[in-house]
Formats: C-alpha cells, structure tokens, sequence
C-alpha cells in the first residue's frame, strides 16, 4: 500500500515543471561528466611553456598557471563533485537514519544521541570540516566524512521525530504489543513513513555538500589540490583571478548550474510530496 | 517560568561538555605533531621531547583533558604556541569586526529577507513569488567567494567606488570610512542568509494565512495590510526569529570565507590561520568559542519567546 | 532655562576650544609606511625560530655585531673595532659608543656575550663556532673576548651572517631565556621598536621609530653602514590573498609590497604609479632533494638518472612563469657569487628524458615506487612536486605523490623510516641565495648525523667542507667550493632547479629601497 503511494507521488513530482527542469539539467550533467573525461586531454598534463592562455588556440576554457588544460578538468571536476554531493548524501542519510531509529525505539540511548548532537549542532559545519580534514590529512575520504558528520544531526532529528510519532499510531502499538521483530516494524511501518522527506533531505544535503568542498578547496583545506574538483580549481585560480578570471568563472558557473538545479529539484519534490512532510521540512 | 529557564540553561552544559570533548579529541588524535613543527628544521630528538613535556603532549589524554577543562573553566584558553599570546587576549582583539559584520549582515538581511518573504507569501504563486524563491534558491547555490570576487570586479576594480578590502573601526576612523569599508562583505555574507530567512518568512507566513483566525478577520473585512501586520506577520516571528538563531551556525562559516576574501581580521581569519598553522590551542578555544556563542544566542532566543508569546506555556 | 544655558555655552566653548586646537596643530604630518610583508609573523624569536619573516622582524628592531656588505663580506656594525691574536686564538671586539637599548639601558659586552650564547644553542653555523670557542667572556663594559681552542676562519661570517638564524643582540635578561622557548620582552636596539600592544597576529605590526639610535656614519650597502629610520611608523600587514594584496596596493591603501606572485608583475608594472623591481640578487634556489637511505634513490647512479631528467627551464617556467624572473645556474653555489663555477654540472644541464630513461636503465632500478611529498600550500613548491612527478614517470620511475601542507612535510621529512611507515623519498625546497652560499651550508653536507634531511654520506665532502672553515683567502675558498661541487654532483645529493627571483612592488613614492637578499626597511622613506 505504502509502496503505491510512493510511486504515485514520484509520478506527481515529475509532472511538477521544477523537478523536471532540474532533473533534465542533472542528467545532461551527470552525463557530461560520466562520459566527457573519455573525450577530453589529459588534466593533468603539465605543459609549463604555454601557461595562464585564455580560451580559444589552447583550449575551450584556457589554461591554467602549470599549462593544464582548464576544460578538461572542469569535466573531470564535476566527477569529484558529483561523486562528492551523492556520497555525502548517502552517507548522512543512511548514518543519520540508522542513530534517528535508535534515538528513537530505544529509550535508554535517546537522551546520549541526542545531547551528541546537539553538540555537533552548536559546531559551525564549515570550521569543523576544516579542522577535521587539516588535523586528519586530506584526501577524498576525510573530506566526505569531513562534510557528513555535521549533516547527521538534521537527519537524526528528522527521523527521531518522525519514529516518535509513528510509534504511538494504535497499529504500531498493536504490532508491538504482539511481539513483531524490530526489524519488521521499521521495514513495514517506520521506514515507510520517513522515506518521501529523507529523500528531499537529501537533495539538499547533496546541494550544500558540493558548496561545501568548494569553500574547503577555496580555503586551501579541501581535497587534496593535485585532484581537479571544482573548488580546486577555483582556488588554484585565486591568485590570478585579475589576469584569467575564466579559470575561476568556469567551474564557478558550472558548480552553480549543478546546486541550483540539484536545489530546484529538492524544492520541487518537497512541494508535490505530502503536505506534513513539507512542513516538517520547510 | 522561572523554574524553566533554569532547566533551560542546564541544558546548555551537556551540549557545551559534548562539543569539549569532540574538539579535545579531534586535535588531540589527528597526526600532527606541534611539538615537531615548534622545534624546527634543526632540533634533535631530545629537544622535541623537551617540547612536548612542556606542552603536556606526553601526559596520558585523560590527564590532558582534565586539565585543560580545568583551565577553561578558570578562563583559561590557553595560549597560542607561535604567538605565545594568550587565546582570549587574540579573540578580544579579532572580536570586534567579526561582531560587526555579523550584526551588519543580520540587520541587512532581516530589513531585506522578512519584506521580501511576506510578499512571496501574500502572493503565493505569482510571479513575485517565484521570483523571489528562485533568488533564494540561487543564493543557496553560489560560493561566497565566486560571489565576494564578482562584487570586488564590478565595483571597486571597474567602478572604483569601494574600498576593495580592509576594515577601519568605527571607534577610530568614523562611520563614512566603517561603512564604506563594510558594504561589500555584507552583501557577501548576506546572500545565504537573506535566502535562508526570505524561504523561512514566505512558510511560515503563508502557514499562518492558512489558519482560522486570519479567515475570521478576512470575514470581518480587515483590510489586507492590517491582516498582515497585526496577525500574521506576529505569529510568524516565532519561527523567523528562530531561523536568525539556527542561521548564526551558517553565519560564522561565511565569516571565515568572507574575512579572507576581505582580508578582514575578524576571528574567521584568525581560526583559518590557526588550522592552517596547526595552532592547537587556538583551534581548540576558537571552536569553543563559537560554539558557546550559538548555544547561547539560541537559549537567548528560546527565553524570549517565553515572555512575548503568549501561546507558549511551559 | 539656566541649566539649558550651561550646557549650551560649554558646548559652545568646547568646539570653540577644538576649532582652536584644530588651527594650531602643526603642519607636521607622522610619515607612516604601510607594507605587505611575504608572510604573517607568527613568533618574534628570531633565534627560536628560522623563518624569514621573523628574521626581518629581527632586523627592525635589534642590531647585529657584524653585518654583511653587497659583496657579502662582514663589516663592523654594533661592533667599533676588534683585533686577532697572532695565533689566531684570542678574538676581542670594542663596541660603538652610545649604543642604546629601546628602554634606555646601554648595550654591554654582557648583553652580546649572552646572546650569542643562545644563538649558538640554536643556529647551525653558531654550534659550530661554539666548538672551537673555548671562552666567550665581557671583559669590559664595552669589549668582548673570544678565545678558539683552533683557528677559524669563519668568525666573522659566522656572527655577521645575513639569513636566518641571525645573531642578534638582546639584553641579558632576554637572551638568558631557555634557547627553546619563546622570548618574550621584546626590547632591542635596533633602529626600530615593536610596539607590542598593537601587534594583532595574523594581521598587523606595527614598527615606530627609535629615537636613541645612533646609525654608522657609512652608506648603507646590504645588512651593514649606517641605517636611518626614515618615517615615523612602519605597519606590516599581512594579506593571505595576493589578488587582494595587489588590489591594494593598486587603490593606495598600501605603499609596499613585499612579495607579489611573479606573475602579477605584469599587471603591477602597467599602473604608472608602481614599480616592479628584483631588489634580491641572489634569489632563490630550487632544490629536489633525494633519501639517500632510502631505495630507489640508496643507489648513486638512480639519483644520478634522475637528475638527468630534471630540466630547469621546465621547473622555472611551471612554478615562476615570467623569464624575466628567473634563469637557470648549474652551480651548486648561486650564479653570481665568488664561489659559483661549473666543474661537474653537465649532470644537471642534461635536461634530457632521454638520457635519462638510458642512464636508468643501466642501473638496478627495479621499479620501487618513488614517493614525492608535495606541500601543496606552497605553490612554487607544489608545482616543482608535480614537474618531477611528470618527468621521473616519462624517464621510467613509478611515481607516487602525496600532497600535504608544508608543516606537515617539515615534521616528516626528518623522519628515517622506510616509506611505509612515514618515510619519503623526494621533497622539493628552496635556499634563499644567501644561505648557500659557501660549502659551510647545511644544504651541502655529506654527513648523515649533523646533516640536512636526505642524509648523504660522503667522506670526502665533509673533508672537503672542512677545509673550508680553515680557508684565508678568496683563491683557496674557491678551489675548496669547487671541490665540494664535484663531490655533491658526483655522489648526487640533490637535484638544483636553478634561480629563481621575487620582485618587490611598491608606489612610486617609496623610495631608498637597499639592494639585499634580505628585506630591510631602514633607509626606506615615503614621500
């Protein structure tokens, strides 16, 4: 029954012209970057003698201060920050889903879960991902969890919350009181009921999470630089900003075009999917 | 009431106690070692373990935790261990243009944000409406440097008519050389939150158009602005209010970039340094201290709404 | 009516009064010089520590015995006269009259005597000097006796050397401090005072002119002659963003900029109000620098290989960009000095993959991975990194780089272990011209207990180097550097990526600017 409501709902989100907007510019992005690395130079290819060139005879977008070619590692940029929004997305929501049923279903814990993240809240995200990966070590790992962790506490809210409530429902109670295994009850009833809104949360996470590699990179905290991610780029183009701004324009506005479109399809999906879920969101 | 604000308060200290331990823990088990970096390119081994004993990097953790929470509670941050000045004397010196420009952009960003949420809300579904929540989308999707650097181009290297980084206290130069210093990392740092506030003030008000009191006072034919002002825009400052609370969090991330952008040397230039430099002591006290800033402001926060929202009974 | 009347004549005569006061402020305006320095002065114990920054802070405010010319040879700065024993044995220095800390004390053989104590303690060429010293003793107020247990040839150089770490002189009191603590009275005599309730660290120091100061009455000539504070105030302050850095100095807010990137010269040099210039005639050498305890780079002749791919204008072009600042020198002493020759360096202007790729495959190379460290906050550095990486893979070479933060490779490039466990085989450097100057430079040592990181072991070199400290006149320093040459060439001790040099830019209004490998901002005046 659940499962029906679902696929419903995915079919009113996709009529929505937001989410189909959004994803139609997702997708075209998703492909350049999945494919387009096949047909680009190398992008690490050093080539010191034709340095800082503007877009044309050296390249669709220029070259950069070692001589590398900007466009292709725009292109190959996008497949770090893709894989950097999804993973982060995935790995908050499946961290913050599993802490939210415990705080949730077991009493005993749900005050410690709780006051930790509170504490991680009261973290700002952005100085705690930069002491995190500059104290741990950079690299494309410690920058994810770097980002994930301060993710978790919205998500464990969300589903402690909607746990709570679900739990007082009569059937639940019921299936409780019958001796239903745990797992049961959150696959048939709990899950179900968090799904549609965990999925808007994740849009959003994936959003904010690809903003914030860039301002790691930006800030010289980030991936490690010999990795071309889009906020790498940006900052290996700081210094030079007056003499070739296209290497900071390019994958600024190819970062934009993908969180805004990633953001549009989140508030598209947030509006068509049930009302309460939408509230809780906001 | 006042046994709530109590409780209240006591439910700050596990939340600080948690945020202690994880900034504790987090320095003290990453790789680095400060002792190495102070001793230089010359030291022998004998003096950089002369340097840890006198850092207490040799003790066991749970002694160095002790007493470093010992210390904190005395007021104690610590000290800086490349300037060997004391962690609070450097946040009483970078506090004042972070204080600022965070107040600035709070003020900027309520003036603009709440007006520009109201109408979105009153027109939901117009093109008013959309295009306000697509600049609040867009706001959410630009890096504040791309941003800060665009307003940098345009108008102090093309227009010449700002400043194009710097700060210059009002105590000392003035208001025309502070707010002329001031404009363009405000606007900066007020895109994300004028985005975050206008999606805030456009939900909440059009939750509180939906509600029976405000269909009864239509019925009676209040005009639409009274409707506005006298019912729905109060009901709604409890959820905006809290927004500008949560948003502080996202507020000092801004600041970090922002400053550097700016070369501001507010407290967000100072912690960049320190990670950068491997600094514990100031890492570890400006976390602290960021933290206990917004643990506070929100408690703030949540206590004032006991006094001016009736609805709320504790 | 009346209290009304009270307030309003005191407004009225107090802006009376400040209208007054306003007239009769004299038309002398306090000359202040705001500078971009090339770093943030983290600490203000130039003997605590080595870098540069605080080496420059040192010159502002404290003065040195000896102090070298634009020839970079040791002239007599706090120091009026000194004499040599026959023997050689016996060193005994007289100080200036009127030499004056910034509280008012005199400077006394007590003051240097202490001080050179703990620069000893802490400074490479200092521990070596105090190895022959077998007293160091005020025997006066004013004079100060040094007894040798051996002649050194190198006393002079030694407490007049320009880089870090500088002997300076403090008070007693200071100089008492633990050499592995950080000073914290910042009293000195230089002609310049700290003024250490404004300084914000991270962001701005604040110099002010020392009143008591007597400068020499020579011309100013690199570290040593007379140095005149020539405006009231200086203000470092320091600019993590260079784009930033340039925009100001563009609008006016800033008169001096200390290290622009080379490749912003051109856009400096087209604003007419701005001087782009190279005030540093040594520069800057590059250097790849190999574990010699570690495989691949254990065996001579792998290192050898490597060195014959490494092609300097490729290094300089990727990590400088503008030829006009940089040229390549396949001398281990830099181009340009009295001990620069070429015995030895066709190794190093190989600049082949080619030859490289056959020299490689003659030896036993089995493929070990090379493990570069890049310290990617240091973009010449960072840049060096990858151009080795490119061209060591084209010779043959597996190539592994791992990027962190210069801090980061500082603490592991000192440590021994194999390349699992912490250890490296590659980082890349640069020596500022003036510190390798001549064989005594830690770059060149062939001992792996007192050596630099890399650790080579050979014999002859150190004898070599040895022979050097002993050496009186130009001919026989020359013939011992060019020895020294061939052996580090010979047993390949470290790759050099040639000279490199950072302008200076500044508004046409700075003027008085002093040729030197080190920024020095006396004589220096804004107009």
């Amino acid at each position: 029954m659940e499962n029906h409501v679902e696929s419903s709902a995915f079919d009113i989100a996709w009529k929505n012209r937001n989410v189909s907007i959004g994803l139609s510019v997702l997708l075209i992005i998703i492909v350049l970057a999945l494919i387009g690395p096949i047909f680009t130079k190398d992008p690490f290819s050093l080539s010191p003698m034709s340095r800082l060139k503007p877009p044309g005879d050296f390249g669709l977008f220029g070259t950069d201060q070692l001589g590398r070619d900007v466009f292709s590692r725009v292109v190959n940029g996008g497949r770090i920050s893709l894989t950097v929004g999804l993973s982060v997305a995935v790995f908050a929501i499946l961290v913050g889903t599993i802490l939210g049923l415990i705080a949730g279903y077991v009493r005993a814990l749900d005050s410690i879960i709780m006051r930790v993240m509170d504490g991680l809240m009261a973290i700002p995200a952005i100085l705690l991902a930069i002491a995190m990966i500059s104290l741990s070590g950079a690299s494309l790992a410690t920058v994810i969890a770097a980002i994930v962790i301060p993710e978790v506490p919205r998500v464990v809210r969300l589903v402690r919350s909607v746990v709570l409530t679900v739990r007082e429902e009569p059937y639940v109670e019921a299936a409780i009181s019958v001796g239903t295994p745990v797992h049961l009850i959150m696959h048939r009833h709990i899950l179900p009921n968090t799904i549609a809104a965990l999925i808007v949360q994740a849009t959003y996470i994936c959003g904010s999470a690809m903003l914030t590699e860039a301002i790691l990179g930006f800030l010289g905290a980030g991936i490690p630089p010999e990795i071309p991610s889009w906020g790498n780029i940006m900052s290996e183009g700081r210094t030079f900003f007056q003499l070739t701004p296209w290497i900071i324009f390019f994958p600024g506005i190819a970062l934009a075009v993908t969180v805004l479109s990633v953001n549009i399809v989140g508030d598209g999906l947030r509006d068509t999917l049930d009302p309460r879920i939408a509230r809780s969101l906001k | 009431m006042f046994v709530y604000t109590i409780k209240r308060a006591l439910m700050t200290i596990p939340v600080i106690l948690v945020v202690a331990l994880f900034v504790f823990l987090l320095l003290r088990l990453s790789p680095g070692d400060p002792a190495a970096v102070i001793a230089g390119d010359y030291a022998t081994a004998e003096d950089v373990a002369r340097i840890r004993e006198k850092l207490g990097l040799s003790e066991p953790i749970v002694v160095q935790f002790a007493s470093w929470v010992g210390a904190l509670l005395q007021g104690d941050f610590g000290t800086s261990i490349f300037s060997s000045k004391p962690v609070t004397e450097l946040i009483k010196q970078r506090l004042e243009p972070t204080l600022l420009l965070a107040s600035c952009t709070i003020i900027f960003s309520v003036i603009v944000a709440v007006p520009l949420g109201t109408i979105a809300a009153f027109k939901a579904g117009s093109w008013t409406d959309r295009t306000v929540m697509l600049f609040s989308v867009g706001g959410f999707s630009v890096p504040v440097f791309v941003l800060g650097y665009i307003l940098i181009y345009v108008f102090s290297m093309n227009l010449r008519i700002l400043p194009v980084q710097g700060y210059k206290s009002p105590f000392e130069f003035g208001m025309i050389p502070f707010l002329r210093h001031m404009i363009l990392p405000t606007l900066t740092l007020s895109v994300i939150y004028i985005a975050l506030l206008a999606r805030m003030t456009r939900a909440s008000v059009i939750e509180v158009l939906e509600e029976d009191y405000i269909r009864t006072a239509r019925a009676k034919g209040l005009s639409e602005t009274k409707i506005l002002m006298r019912h729905a825009l109060r009901n709604a400052a409890v959820p905006i209010v809290t927004v500008i609370g949560l948003g502080i969090a996202l507020l000092i991330g801004g600041v970090v970039v922002t400053e550097s952008v700016y070369n501001i040397p507010g407290l967000g230039r100072l912690v960049l340094d320190a990670v950068l430099a491997r600094d514990y002591p100031i890492i570890q006290g400006l976390i602290l201290f960021f933290s206990l800033v917004y643990v506070l402001l929100n408690l703030l926060i949540d206590l004032a709404y006991t006094f001016f929202d009736p609805r709320i009974k504790y | 009516m009346r209290h009304w009347n009270i307030k309003t004549i005191t407004r009225a005569s107090c802006l009376a009064a400040s209208l007054a006061i306003g007239a009769a402020v004299p038309v002398y305006a306090e000359k202040v010089m705001n500078v971009i320095p090339h770093a943030d002065l983290k600490n203000l114990d130039p003997i605590w520590t080595t870098a540069y920054i605080s080496r420059n802070h040192g010159y502002m405010i404290y003065d040195t015995l000896f102090a070298m010319d634009d020839s970079f040879s040791p002239q007599p700065q706090m120091v009026d006269t000194w004499s040599t024993s026959e023997d050689g044995l016996t060193w005994t220095f007289v100080l200036r009259d009127g030499l004056k800390f910034h509280d008012g004390a005199s400077v006394t053989g007590e003051d240097v005597v202490a001080s050179l104590q703990r620069w000893g303690k802490r400074d490479g060429m200092g521990q070596q000097l105090f190895k022959v010293i077998t007293s160091l003793e005020a025997s006066s107020a004013n004079t100060v006796t040094m007894k040798l247990s051996q002649p050194y040839g190198l006393v002079l150089e030694s407490i007049g050397k320009i880089s870090s770490n500088v002997p300076f002189i403090m008070p007693k009191r200071v100089a008492e401090t633990d050499a592995f603590e950080q000073i914290t009275d910042y009293t000195g005599s230089g002609p310049f005072k700290f003024e250490s309730d404004q300084w914000v660290p991270g962001s701005k120091v604040v110099y002010t002119k020392f009143d008591g100061y007597v400068p020499r009455s020579e011309p100013a000539s690199a570290a040593s002659g007379g140095k005149k504070a020539l405006v009231d105030k200086i203000v470092w302050q320091y600019f993590p963003d260079n784009t930033t850095a340039m925009n100001a100095l563009m609008a006016g807010e800033i008169d001096y900029f200390e290290s622009p990137a080379p490749d912003l010269a051109p856009l400096l040099a087209a604003d007419p109000n701005i001087t782009v210039e190279v005030n540093d005639p040594l520069g800057n050498i590059g250097f790849a620098r190999f574990n010699h305890l570690l495989p691949p780079f254990d065996d001579v002749e792998v290192r050898r290989a490597a060195m014959m791919a490494m092609k300097q204008e490729d290094y300089l072009a990727a990590a400088i960009g503008d030829p006009q600042f940089w040229k390549t020198c396949y001398s281990v002493f830099p181009c340009g000095t009295p001990l620069a020759n070429d015995v030895g360096s066709d190794i190093m202007a190989t600049g082949s993959i080619d030859a490289a790729k056959a020299a490689l495959a003659k030896t036993d190379y089995d493929g070990t991975p090379v493990l570069i460290m890049q310290p990617t906050d240091v973009p010449v550095l960072s840049a060096f990194s990858l151009v080795t990486a490119e061209k060591l893979r084209n010779a043959g070479f597996e190539v592994n780089v791992e990027a962190m933060d210069w801090s980061t490779l500082t603490s592991r490039r000192a440590l021994r272990d194999p390349v699992g466990e912490g250890g490296w085989n590659m980082f890349h450097t640069w020596w500022i011209g003036a510190d390798v100057i001549d064989p005594m430079a830690i770059a060149f040592s062939g001992d792996p207990d007192a050596g630099w990181f890399g650790w080579p072991t050979d014999a002859e070199l150190e004898e070599a180097r040895g022979q050097f400290s002993k050496a009186t006149s130009l001919e026989e320093k020359q013939e011992i550097g060019r020895k020294v040459q061939e052996r580090l060439w010979a047993i390949g001790a470290s790759g050099e990526l040639g000279q490199f040099f950072t302008p200076v830019a500044y508004r046409n209004n700075v003027k008085g600017l002093i040729k030197s490998p080190v920024q020095f901002f006396w004589n220096m005046s804004v107009e």
